[in-house]
């Protein structure tokens, strides 16, 4: 029975629970519903999330599970067949399903009958060319042990998928009878369900959770894997990123320093140009901009935080590259010979500086805001002049704060990859000169893992040394951020 | 003791005018918030501004050192005299003003820097110190002067914001004082403290008479009839009667002026 037919009959059998619920509530009460501890509906949703939840958990559990169970079942089949060929057993395994998969078409689409399908036999008959009648293409003919394998697979899962609907239903059934024999007048249907409701918050809450755990614990498993090919040392203390693609594993120098210098060089360029314009900015709107013009004014300048950072990367590549290069470059506006093409560390931090304005900006700017009225009025009663009072009271009192804007812009140049792509170019380089191409650790990533590559590969598994090492240090930006950010509002409110 | 209180209160009539006003309107935006209010307010002498909330007491004496500037839709009309000189005109500097007219606010808002720094901060702006000794002495007089030097000469360089709320409020009439203004505008000073912090501002207010012309809005009439020597009662924005605070306060003319003190309405 299809999934989604076994979940439309657990919700039928909700929604049939939700009246039947509900009536048998009514009918204890004498039909006066306030005779009833709690609302009639309550009732009909008791019974109906005894229905639904627990046999919506078994179905998520059961599906998750069978799949483990069979494929160790099957690959023990073909274990053998794997050591004879020195063949992975993860490629021989996903043919088996392919195989099985093909045979559930041909029996669907009616081109063999399931004894047809039983009596198969790789010897004699060309399976590769009657699977591709149905669609479905193999990269090999089909050995016996494949097709027996294959068989075996199928078996298991039709077994396994009815059992599964049997179960699934059952459970529903027990819930509804269990919960329906409960509802009587004097049962706190509002309480179960709002521990009902609980459960429904506490599940989405660890959805996220369990996914960032994932990620993480992935990260941490291959940047392991890692480091058993690639000696950790080297990694975090070489000084010279040259992958080899063509040898594997052999000759790479993969070393994270020259990556780490370009990220932080590039984000400091960007910071340099974003913090002070950004900050400006926002003392303007916040303390002198009149009503209209801070109105139209902030949103305008938050639009540029939604500009895709693709576009700024096509701005970097075409139009500041070029620019920077008429002036610093050979026969350039200033005579210098410092920049010889358009992909640089200034090109990419200029732009990124750029991007990240409204975010400072708009940051600072609610700190600004937050900064009492009485201590504007206590400085200008003081006699003070505007610029006076922002620059002795209200900087200093909104200080923290605006380190924490600033520590979350940072995080955000550290992280950010196709600006650089398109800006700074591709050369890993340790070197102070602003107008050399360079690169950051987002940008290698990408290069590494685009294209052919064999994900075994220390020159591939590189990338989540890369990325759990730029995780860690946005991370780490990103809680002392947050510190102080939450530092500086304990002490106005 | 009647008498020597009695004979200051004749004192004080006799002295200048320090502030004059004449057909003073405040509107914000469309509201008449201030409607031909006249009142000449004497020098070394405390002044107390009493009336129901939003009669526009506060609004009043924000226009006298001109914060009410810092309002977009707050317009003036009419005209504020400090010793003789049209606050509003054109060449006058509200900056300059500011320095001359001090304030202090409801709430105590002492900057979020040292007590020394807080004091300073004045003096420092107007370059009233040539260097580091004159500031100390400076900010060691304003402290005295605030009554609260012998409480914080040990820990100058603790944030005035660590400080008790009537502390506070002491340090930020210390800090309005150091700048040496002509005229101190307290704006319900003691509305955030409790009575013994309240005795020790009202006793301070006291003693700042004898070189300030001070004016203090107050909602508290006992207040008003504790510490100043005219009394000026607020009703919807008009200026319903002002005179010797004794008068106001055992026989008023106007009935209104009567029916706030004795509480039927407000």
């Amino acid at each position: 029975m299809p999934n989604t037919i076994l979940i439309l009959i657990v919700l039928a059998l909700g929604v049939i629970g939700f009246v039947l619920g509900r009536q048998r509530a009514m009918a204890s009460a004498g039909g006066n519903s306030r005779n009833l501890h709690s609302l009639p509906s309550y009732y009909g949703y008791n019974v109906a999330c005894a229905t639904t939840l627990p046999a919506m958990g078994l179905l998520i559990l059961w599906l998750l599970v069978q799949p483990l169970i069979i494929n160790s079942s099957v690959s023990g089949l073909v274990s053998d067949q794997a050591s004879e060929e020195g063949a992975s057993l993860d490629l021989i395994m996903s043919d088996v399903r392919r195989v099985a998969d093909g045979l559930d078409t041909a029996v669907e689409t009616g081109v063999l009958t399931e004894e047809e399908v039983e009596a198969l036999d790789a010897e004699q008959d060309d399976i590769r060319d009657l699977l591709a009648g149905v669609g479905f293409a193999l990269g090999s003919d089909v050995t016996p042990s494949t097709l027996e394998a294959a068989k075996s697979y199928r078996a298991m899962n039709e077994v396994g998928d009815t059992w599964k609907s049997v179960f699934v239903i059952a459970t529903a059934l027990t819930g509804l009878l269990v919960s329906w024999r409960m509802t009587n007048k004097d049962f706190r249907a509002r309480n179960v369900v709002e521990q009902g409701v609980l459960a429904i918050l506490i599940f989405a809450a660890s959805i996220a959770i369990l996914t960032t755990l994932g990620i993480v614990l992935s990260l941490i498993f291959n940047t392991m894997e890692f480091f058993r090919l690639y000696p950790a040392s080297e990694f975090f203390f070489g000084l010279s990123w040259n992958p080899s693609f063509s040898g594997r594993g052999g000759g790479s120098e993969l070393g994270i320093l020259p990556l780490l210098w370009g990220t932080l060089y590039i984000s400091l360029i960007a910071l340099i140009v974003a913090v002070p314009i950004g900050l400006f900015a926002a003392i303007y709107l916040s303390e002198y901009a009149s009503k209209p013009v801070r109105s139209v004014a902030k949103p305008l300048l938050e639009v540029l935080a939604g500009i895709p950072t693709i576009v700024y990367g096509l701005f970097a590549l075409l139009t500041v590259g070029p620019l920077l290069v008429e002036v610093f470059g050979q026969k350039g506006f200033l005579g210098v010979d410092w920049m010889s093409g358009g992909t640089a560390v200034m090109t990419a931090g200029l732009v990124m500086g750029i991007m990240l304005i409204p975010f400072v900006s708009s940051l600072s700017d609610d700190i600004i805001n937050a900064v009492p009225q009485s201590m504007r009025d206590g400085s200008l009663g003081l006699g003070a002049t505007h610029s006076e009072t922002v620059r002795q009271v209200i900087l200093p009192a909104a200080l923290p704060g605006i380190v924490g804007a600033i520590l979350l812009a940072a995080s955000r140049a550290i992280g950010e990859t196709m600006i650089v792509v398109l800006g700074a170019g591709a050369a890993a380089r340790l070197s102070m000169n602003p107008f050399e191409a360079m690169t950051t650790v987002t940008a290698k990533i990408v290069s590494q893992l685009t294209g052919d590559s064999d994900f075994s590969s220390p020159e591939a598994l590189v990338a989540f040394a890369l990325g759990i090492t730029l995780f860690v240090i946005t991370l780490g930006l990103n809680i002392f951020a947050l510190y102080i950010v939450r530092k500086y509002r304990e002490q106005y409110e | 003791m009647e008498d020597l209180a009695y004979m200051d209160r004749q004192m004080s009539t006799e002295q200048d005018i320090k502030i004059s006003a004449k057909n003073v309107q405040v509107y914000y935006a469309d509201n008449h918030a201030i409607k031909d209010v006249n009142v000449d307010i004497a020098d070394k002498t405390v002044t107390a501004f009493i009336g129901p909330s939003g009669c526009g007491k506060s609004t009043f004496l924000r226009c006298i050192n001109r914060m009410n500037d810092t309002i977009d839709v707050c317009r003036v009309e009419g005209a504020i005299k400090i010793d003789g000189e049209d606050i509003y005109d054109k060449r006058v500097d509200p900056v300059q003003l500011r320095a001359k007219v001090g304030m202090v606010f409801q709430k105590p808002n002492p900057f979020p820097k040292s007590i020394y720094d807080n004091v300073a901060y004045g003096p420092r702006i107007h370059g009233l110190a040539k260097n580091r000794a004159e500031l100390d002495d400076i900010v060691e007089k304003a402290l005295r002067r605030g009554a609260i030097w012998d409480e914080v000469k040990d820990r100058l360089d603790a944030p005035g914001t660590g400080l008790s709320g009537g502390q506070q409020q002491r340090l930020c009439i210390a800090r309005a004082v150091a700048t040496e203004p002509q005229v101190l505008l307290m704006d319900e000073p003691c509305s955030a403290l409790d009575p013994i912090a309240t005795a020790q501002v009202e006793e301070l207010i006291d003693e700042l008479r004898q070189n300030y012309s001070v004016v203090i809005v107050t909602h508290s009439m006992q207040q008003a009839a504790r510490v100043s020597q005219k009394t000026a009662f607020f009703h919807l924005g008009n200026l319903v009667e002002y005179d010797d605070t004794d008068k106001i306060f055992t026989n008023p003319e106007d009935e209104r002026t009567e029916s706030y003190i004795s509480g039927r309405i407000g």
